[in-house]
């Protein structure tokens, strides 16, 4: 993508110096010049709020609630007790986070894991495996991308709290978790809900793949999981990197579901609803909120940041080519 | 007391059970499609191998079936979208039609409810509110910002700082804002917003508290996390306009006004629907922002955040449903039009 502008902006120049005049030339340049000062100006607006609230979390509590953080160049006091205080202070007025930054952990992990493996094997079936009915089966779950999770919601709960009968008889007892274990219907919350959008992101790449492989491969005698694990899992580590991403911050980042199904407690609540809580109650603690909110941001956009490539394929893909 | 590790014990070792059950589930899986094909050809070799000693007839070779692998393939997937998604909508339509606590019919009474209560209307309008404002702002905006950055150099630095909001979380996103937002009675003001405002010679406000300006604040958090996304599908699409008709355009003199309004708006223009598509589905099912922001209070709640309300807070099963209905009752239109797009751009 950036290895492109390069070569237009140069035929782009070589152009010009051919047929306008050297004001023309200038005027451009000036063009150019602007666009990217204009540019330069937007993106860092766009900064500053996380700027502001990352220097804050560094600031001492006092400094923070009596000045504002933009002081901190003229007056520069730097600390890591809010850190300290919000990881780890374990009275009930500090964030207590690092609980529920493992919290998060233990939700967001499996809750990758379990779409991806199951949204490829679809994936897999949907584009190579003929049989009846497979393109009004690959439509009706294309289709389910635009069910909102909210409609899914309150039954989902009943689900788990009551279990399932049908005319008196128990089809399913109730899951009854408790404390930790609450974690599995986190787990099975998330996978339901991603997996629309995963076979269609992950079919989009498998389809694509040369028929004549898989022609070649059957002819030398291998079945359909052969073909899955030998060929297409290796060809598609890109799809599966992208909508790994897109998952693992979407489950990071999810209030919703998390707030329903995990409670609020610090045995399974993740950081997010902690943060959201501490917001509500305790709105002017800004050395707690400054610093729990970078805690919450820092692993995100670390994957983010490394991994932005496979993101923005994985972006484009889904949107462009659906 | 300091923090400690060994409380934290019993999640990982739930995590471990997850990390395993994957595995379990996953593998067992795949080895089950691989020893039930390999069962099958070892029993139909010995058929071959029994008829031929005996002299009888080769059986006749049944068709490959496929159909079998398909089933396995797809067994979790349909399986869980049935019980986590499909079956729950079907009640959810249900439970719409029935009261608070899902005792009794009630007809059609919640969606009644939903357009004739006073504070309902207030959500309804903050709800289209946001949904023409989120997507129109941060279409234009990322367009805009596509087109400038096209050209300037640091074009990737430039492009990531607007882009970084994406990975930062609405409740993370929410809380930086509200710290712009922050209002102080006395002494300094601490939140940048008012800060501006009192060295332009203003009085400083509790932004958040005043409607509707609040929702409009709001609607400022949304465009600042989703004006990235806009930004790089729509850089993508103006990159993937071929060279030449820029360059043939460009030798015919055409001015840069002109080159935008007549090459590139045209040539992006399926970019733009399916952002502007996208955005406006995002923006219908906001909830953490309002959520972490206001609690939904100083009139700023929308259909999500009230949905979960009633349905979560105040137990009100029938009202709640009947959001969840009405929010995807809104999404449908969007989508067929996405869908009949598609399909000129296919045709033409």
């Amino acid at each position: 993508m950036t290895t492109a502008t390069p070569t237009v902006a140069a035929g782009a120049q070589k152009v010009d110096g051919t047929t306008s005049t050297t004001a023309g030339r200038v005027r451009r340049r000036l063009n150019s010049r602007t666009a990217t000062l204009v540019s330069i100006v937007i993106a860092v607006v766009w900064t500053i709020p996380t700027f502001g609230l990352l220097i804050s979390s560094l600031r001492p509590e006092d400094e923070i609630k009596t000045t504002g953080w933009w002081t901190a160049f003229t007056n520069p006091q730097f600390t890591l007790e809010n850190y300290q205080q919000v990881l780890f202070g374990r009275s009930s007025s500090s964030g207590q986070l690092a609980s529920y930054f493992i919290n998060s952990l233990a939700i967001t992990i499996p809750s990758v894991l379990f779409p991806l493996a199951f949204a490829a094997l679809a994936a897999y079936a949907l584009a190579w495996i003929k049989f009846r009915g497979r393109d009004w089966l690959y439509i009706a779950i294309f289709a389910l991308q635009i069910v909102p999770l909210q409609m899914a919601l309150v039954p989902l709960l009943r689900f788990f709290s009551t279990g399932v009968t049908l005319g008196g008889v128990t089809l399913m007892p109730a899951w009854d978790l408790v404390d930790e274990q609450k974690f599995a219907q986190v787990w099975f919350a998330h996978t339901c809900f991603a997996l629309p959008f995963a076979v269609f992101l992950l079919h989009n790449f498998i389809s694509q793949l040369p028929g004549d492989l898989m022609e070649a491969a059957r002819v030398d005698g291998a079945t359909h999981p052969k073909i899955f694990r030998t060929i297409v899992l290796p060809l598609i580590t890109p799809a599966l990197a992208a909508f790994g991403i897109f998952q693992f911050l979407w489950v990071w980042n999810d209030l919703l579901v998390a707030l329903i199904f995990a409670g609020g407690g610090n045995e399974t609540a993740p950081l997010t609803v902690r943060l959201a809580e501490m917001a509500g109650t305790r709105g002017s603690e800004w050395q707690r909120l400054t610093a729990g909110a970078f805690v919450s941001i820092v692993v995100p956009l670390v994957v983010f940041l490394s991994l932005q490539r496979f993101f923005v394929r994985g972006l484009l893909a889904g949107s462009v080519k659906g | 007391m300091e923090f400690d590790f060994a409380d934290e014990q019993p999640k990982l070792l739930m995590l471990m059970y997850g990390l395993i059950a994957f595995v379990v589930v996953v593998g067992g899986l795949l080895l089950l499609l691989d020893v039930v094909p390999a069962w099958f050809a070892r029993r139909r070799e010995a058929q071959l191998v029994a008829a031929s000693a005996s002299g009888a007839p080769l059986p006749r070779r049944s068709k490959p079936r496929e159909g079998i692998f398909a089933i396995f393939f797809l067994l979790p997937t349909l399986l869980l979208l049935t019980i986590g998604l499909v079956v729950p909508a079907i009640r959810t339509l249900l439970l719409s039609l029935m009261n608070g606590s899902s005792t009794d019919w009630v007809g059609l009474r919640n969606y009644g409810w939903m357009f004739s209560d006073d504070s309902m209307l207030r959500v309804l309008i903050n709800t289209l509110v946001w949904v023409v404002l989120v997507p129109v702002v941060a279409t234009a905006f990322g367009l805009i910002y596509a087109v400038l950055v096209d050209k300037a150099r640091f074009e990737a630095v430039a492009k990531s700082l607007i882009f970084l909001p994406m990975a930062i979380s609405f409740v993370g996103a929410s809380i930086i804002w509200k710290f712009v937002y922050a209002y102080r009675g006395e002494g300094d003001q601490i939140g940048l917003l008012n800060q501006i405002v009192v060295s332009l010679g203003g009085e400083p406000k509790q932004w958040l508290l005043e409607s509707p300006l609040n929702t409009l604040l709001l609607v400022v958090i949304m465009v600042w996390i989703q004006a990235g996304f806009a930004m790089v599908v729509l850089s993508a699409a103006i990159k993937a306009i071929p060279g030449d008709i820029v360059e043939a355009a460009r030798l015919d003199g055409v001015s840069p006004w002109q080159m935008f309004w007549q090459i590139t708006m045209p040539s992006i223009r399926p970019a733009l629907i399916v952002v502007a598509v996208t955005l406006t589905i995002a923006t219908l099912k906001v909830f953490d922002i309002v959520r972490t922001a206001t609690n939904g209070n100083y009139d700023t709640s929308v259909i999500a955040s009230e949905m979960y309300n009633q349905a979560f807070r105040y137990g009100q099963n029938g009202q709640g449903s009947a959001l969840a209905v009405f929010l995807f009752i809104l999404v449908i239109p969007v989508v067929i039009y996405q869908i009949r797009n598609l399909r000129q751009q296919r045709e033409g």
